[in-house]
């Protein structure tokens, strides 16, 4: 973490080889990856990384430990039940990307959070267009198989009358 | 013109919002080709990261196929007569250990400790050993009780969804071995660590993924099935 800045030439092909070359990125370019941990958290990083792994888990325990007794539970009220599960699994996603990830909203991580922004809206399409498009089709067939019963007995009925209309169109 | 270059540098406000750049300084702007190519630290990590995010959207597809066929049970058995959510509370608790020992293990690489790196992964694999022992049970027992992936289209895409959620953990597990094995026979040369990043990212994404199965397919589809 603590490579001169001023040698950063960032062409120069010696520049891979050393052993510090795999933290030069850290102040070369300020960009970060997630999984590691941000270079500015450096000074102390033994503590704050297990600080920060301590506190995820614990509120991920607390998340899941929210979810699975939230099923027999009359604390919530219990058609929002399935509600309340959904906004706990995604608090679970972001207390992961927070704490496990390190990944934050620092102009370090603006790739990161773009690419990820992005997945979030391409995985939200799929899954709640998909239920949105699927439960209308349900819908409307179900009206459609309905509508069939209908004329089905109308047609029923244009039989039975049949003699009746043939007969007027005889005379 | 004597300005701290150290006012300049990338990490807090790298793009200067609000502030004029003194003359003859270049700064080092952020993701913008500015200071030349990314390191390869940075460009290994964030391909890794979108490989990961387009796994995510894979496995989005699995869910919505669950989420729409949940009913389609062909007069079989549905989620409330075959999930057990006490196993499942146990599988979520070892995937969940398992991550916080993953991130235990990029500490230990952090400070070059061989002894606790071995340790940490160890105990990382043997949780997602555990894990994998108690899904592929529930799914023999599934099996055995003529609840296998051809009975309904319901099974199906529960099969698939966390079948290939399990196959993603198996993976993983060659991967934490290799990684294992590399820490040991070769040490901290810059390439294995950046394997190292990469399986950390794939192994938490893999709990990302089971909070989404262990909320969406098991609870609600108990508690809506």
């Amino acid at each position: 973490m603590s490579s001169d800045p001023t040698s950063s030439g960032p062409t120069s092909p010696e520049r891979i080889l050393p052993e510090e070359a795999f933290n030069a990125g850290s102040r070369v370019g300020g960009d970060h990856v997630p999984g590691e941990v941000p270079p500015e958290l450096a000074e102390n990083t033994l503590r704050t990384e297990l600080r920060s792994y301590i506190i995820g888990l614990a509120l991920s325990i607390a998340l899941t430990a929210a979810s699975f007794l939230s099923i027999g539970s009359h604390l919530i009220y219990g058609p929002s039940i399935v509600m309340a599960v959904v906004v706990f699994g995604l608090a679970q996603v972001g207390i992961h990307l927070i704490f496990f990830l390190h990944l934050t909203t620092s102009p370090d991580n603006t790739n990161n959070a773009l690419a990820l922004a992005f997945g979030f809206l391409i995985v939200c399409m799929i899954v709640f267009g998909s239920i949105w498009i699927m439960y209308n089709m349900k819908h409307n067939v179900m009206a459609a198989v309905r509508a069939d019963d209908v004329a089905g007995l109308s047609a029923e009925i244009i039989v039975a009358l049949s003699p009746a209309l043939r007969l007027t169109e005889l005379t | 013109v004597s300005v701290p270059t150290t006012a300049l540098r990338a990490g807090r406000d790298p793009y200067h919002l609000g502030h004029d750049v003194p003359a003859g300084i270049v700064p080092e702007y952020t993701g913008h080709g500015g200071g030349g190519p990314a390191p390869k630290r940075i460009v290994v990590g964030y391909g890794f990261w979108l490989f990961i995010l387009s796994d995510v959207v894979m496995f989005s597809s699995f869910f919505a196929t669950y989420a729409v066929l949940i009913d389609a049970r062909a007069g079989g058995p549905g989620p409330h007569d075959l999930f057990d959510l006490n196993t499942t509370a146990i599988e979520t608790a070892f995937l969940l250990l398992s991550s916080f020992t993953c991130g235990l293990a990029s500490m230990a690489v952090g400070q070059r400790s061989l002894f606790w790196t071995e340790i940490a992964l160890l105990v990382t694999g043997l949780l997602g050993v555990a894990f994998l022992a108690i899904e592929f049970s529930e799914f023999a027992r599934l099996i055995a009780r003529d609840a296998g992936p051809t009975r309904s289209a319901f099974l199906s895409a529960f099969f698939t969804l966390v079948g290939c959620h399990g196959a993603h953990v198996s993976v993983g597990l060659l991967w934490l071995g290799t990684m294992m094995a590399q820490f040991w026979a070769k040490g901290y040369r810059q390439n294995i660590r950046h394997r190292f990043l990469c399986f950390t990212l794939f192994w938490h994404a893999l709990d990302i993924i089971w909070i989404g199965i262990f909320s969406g397919v098991y609870i609600i589809g108990v508690i809506i099935a």
